[in-house]
């Protein structure tokens, strides 16, 4: 029903806004500055999921926003719920998630008066978002949502503010009326999204990729934001160029194809760190040179011509001055470069890789990923979980992860054939991220299987939206890899603080997490035995009515490898133990360590 | 006291660039402009806003003090900004740049006559005057306000206010305009 010169009010037009965008569901929750809002959320089709946490609601809308490519949006009151919801906000604005936030603001008369739950929402937000804006009257509220809207999902993607005070949405203010219209476009003469590559730079590109004798294409988010995974492959196919997947880009490629040589960066694999140091063409293709992949810049690809294709201008040059720089949508760009390809005379005339795959195919026979079995009697090994994980579930299974070890098991162990499948906190890095973005992608994607890996400390973060998952009937299922530590920042003070632990333990039992989950609603399980891991994943994926959180007790001690040390360059990469050289590095292989020491640490007597 | 803090000569330096940039006339835009630089640890020199002939938008002109691969990185990060319209970045050479100083000066029978000799000079003009003090007012290239702060220097500088600089293209000189991407 078009309701187009019917008078509206404030709150009405904001949810009539968000309907002719076409929202399915809103990630919030109300309070004061917010009221009005929410009065007409009762008559609207919008499915409003209620959390337990306004950063919840954030990270939810952003796990939405992943897993459907959509915009995701959450909607919170003034003060202390816009400050809850600038993590989401921080987390979506560095991973280009598009995001659309809602909050409500004190009445304008009081805006500057430190009135109750008054913050400068639009000020502390303004380096966190991509856009923001406090609108001032109720006419102005279907061209802000608009806009809103059309910024966060063009161009590189990011979140969007809208702060609503509260007197404009009021039922009872007769100024909030006015007569509804949607704009049919908008109004922004500084908004200009890039039109698309310049043929000429991606001709340059494309002669570069035709003589080119190791070449890499380095592969990042961006790639996903462009829906750019198919032509992706058919570029690759065609080029024969093998290609590293960044944490944001895992799925991008199917991990199974020969010439994915998986994740590069601080714990990336051998592979796909040597493959990047030692080429002589680095195609970047949405990614930002982030310095998890680059370690130390000066020696990061040191004899590589770079071709940077991304879509925001000011991340060209921004880390690494490229040769070639083409500025527009990822997904444009490769359909350009098949046909340049194609143009010089296709993959005939294309120079031989040939001795370059040979390279790679030994480095990947020598330095595979590898973990040590646990010993009987011990807790798991996690990486042993997840690969258990991952044989027991569909394989279109949506990942999602925190942030620490586990999230970098994860993105080694599984294998990731689909994109959109795989979804974390790549850049800003957000304990506690994975429950509700599963819960987000689970709300979007219904029909899916929705795992969240997760630490210790990351659950006792976020733990609290399984009450959301549970009374909203959003059947998630957490993979709890407990190790009883901040398993990350132990592996750190282990290495690079001379094994001095401080303020990392966390215990594996305290707090009991099966009693917890069954608390919130879960199906719970406790696991200690590898015996037991796979058919409880396989008890775990046939529960569909209810979240599900499996307790895996896993081994204290164990370690991330490949790792490259903080500001060291890729080259000094640390593969696991059992594969390193004798000859090169003797102290770690043999090291010894005082069991005093370690004391709870050790395997055995951790049951 | 010395308000100037010796530094009324060191303005005009070397690496100076005028970015002037053309925003939408909204709410906040300056403090969008400020943080992006404060964020991204960009140094302003001097700062100059007001409206255009079209009371839609404003100019900012911004004075920085940086090389050109940083230079390129703050035009870029300002077009992020989603009210900035057009960017130009000025050079000395091919655009009129202007500032205004404002100063008073304490006299003595003695300085009075030399000082009022420097106006002239400098073509400024002496705005209030009392039985010890001067007010002059200033306006000029930058350099020219520096050389005029130089010989005050000599004198005794009770209070000081120079402007942000203002700047266009001369005319016929082609500037390239930079559109938001």
């Amino acid at each position: 029903m078009s309701l187009e010169g019917t008078e509206l009010n404030g709150g009405q037009a904001l949810i009539k806004s968000l309907e002719t965008e076409g929202v399915e569901v809103i990630f919030g929750y109300p309070g004061g500055a917010i009221l009005p809002v929410y009065d007409p959320i009762i008559d609207s089709k919008i499915r409003h999921v209620l959390a337990r946490h306004e950063q919840g609601a954030g990270h939810m809308a952003e796990g939405y926003a992943h897993a459907t490519g959509k915009p995701g949006v959450c909607m919170v009151t003034s003060g202390p719920a816009a400050t809850n919801v600038v993590t989401p906000l921080a987390d979506a604005y560095l991973d280009s998630v598009p995001l659309v936030c809602i909050t409500g603001q004190v009445a304008m008369p009081a805006i500057g008066t430190d009135a109750f739950q008054e913050v400068d929402t639009t000020g502390i937000t303004r380096s966190v978002t991509k856009h923001n804006t406090l609108v001032t009257a109720a006419a102005d509220i279907p061209a802000a949502v608009k806009e809103a809207f059309h910024i966060a999902t063009t161009g590189r993607p990011g979140p969007v503010l809208i702060d609503i005070p509260k007197n404009i949405v009021d039922a009872g203010n007769p100024d909030a009326y006015f007569l509804w219209s949607y704009p049919e476009s908008v109004d922004l003469p500084g908004y200009r999204p890039h039109p698309g590559p310049d043929a000429v730079s991606v001709a340059r590109a494309v002669e570069l990729m035709m003589k080119a004798e190791r070449p890499v294409l380095y592969v990042g988010g961006g790639v996903l934001k462009a829906r750019g995974a198919e032509v992706l492959r058919r570029l690759a196919e065609l080029s024969d160029i093998p290609i590293v997947t960044t944490l944001m880009a895992r799925g991008a490629f199917p991990d199974s194809h020969e010439l994915n040589l998986g994740m590069p960066g601080m714990h990336g694999n051998y592979t796909a760190v040597m493959a990047i140091q030692q080429s002589d063409l680095l195609i970047a293709m949405g990614s930002r040179f982030d310095d998890r992949v680059t370690g130390k810049v000066g020696a990061f690809a040191p004899d590589a011509k770079v071709i940077h294709v991304d879509i925001d201008p000011a991340e060209h040059g921004k880390v690494r001055r490229p040769d070639v720089s083409v500025v527009g949508d990822c997904a444009l760009a490769m359909e350009m470069m098949l046909d340049g390809i194609t143009k010089h005379g296709g993959s005939s005339a294309i120079a031989s890789h040939q001795p370059w795959r040979q390279k790679l195919s030994g480095w990947q026979e020598k330095y595979p990923l590898t973990y040590e079995q646990s010993a009987p009697g011990e807790y798991l090994k996690p990486q042993y979980v997840l690969e258990k994980l991952r044989d027991g579930s569909p394989a279109d299974t949506i990942l999602t992860s925190g942030v620490g070890q586990h999230q970098m098991w994860a993105s080694q162990y599984w294998q990731f054939e689909y994109p959109y499948t795989w979804i974390n906190s790549g850049g800003l890095g957000t304990m506690g991220f994975s429950i509700p973005a599963a819960i987000g992608a689970k709300a979007g994607m219904p029909d899916r299987t929705v795992w969240a890996v997760d630490g210790d400390g990351n659950f006792q973060m976020t733990a609290q939206e399984l009450v959301t998952a549970t009374m909203e009937k959003i059947p998630i299922k957490v993979a709890l890899l407990n190790n009883g530590y901040l398993g990350m920042v132990r592996q750190w003070q282990e290495l690079f603080y001379d094994e001095r632990y401080s303020e990392v333990k966390l215990t594996h039992d305290m707090p009991d997490y099966v009693k917890w989950s069954q608390a919130m609603g879960c199906e719970a399980f406790r696991v200690e035995d590898p015996d037991e891991v796979e058919v409880t994943i396989a008890k775990a994926n046939e529960i569909n009515d209810r979240p599900v959180v499996i307790d895996f007790r896993c081994h204290s001690m164990e370690n991330v490898y490949p790792m490259v040390p903080a500001g060291g360059s890729n080259d000094e990469i640390l593969v696991d133990p059992s594969q390193r050289d004798r000859h090169v590095d003797p102290s770690q292989r043999d090291r010894h360590v005082d069991p005093s020491q370690r004391g709870d640490f050790a395997g055995k007597g951790e049951r | 006291m010395n308000l100037t803090g010796g530094s009324l000569t060191q303005t005009s330096q070397a690496n100076e660039r005028t970015i002037v940039v053309v925003v939408e006339n909204k709410a906040g835009l300056l403090a969008r402009v400020a943080d992006l630089f404060a964020r991204r640890g960009y140094n302003i020199v001097s700062l100059a806003v007001a409206p255009t002939q079209d009371p839609a938008f404003s100019r900012i002109t911004i004075v920085v003090d940086v090389k050109d691969d940083l230079l390129e990185q703050i035009v870029k990060q300002l077009f992020k900004l989603i009210h900035v319209v057009e960017i130009a970045v000025l050079g000395p050479g091919d655009s009129v740049e202007r500032e205004l100083l404002l100063v008073t000066v304490g006299t003595t029978k003695e300085t009075r006559s030399q000082i009022v000799e420097l106006v002239d000079i400098f073509e400024g003009t002496i705005v209030a005057v009392s039985n010890d003090q001067l007010t002059i007012s200033l306006d000029g290239k930058p350099d020219k306000i520096d050389d005029f702060g130089t010989v005050l220097e000599d004198y005794d500088i009770i209070e000081l206010h120079r402007s942000g600089r203002i700047a266009l293209p001369k005319i016929g000189r082609s500037v390239p305009r930079l559109r938001a991407v």
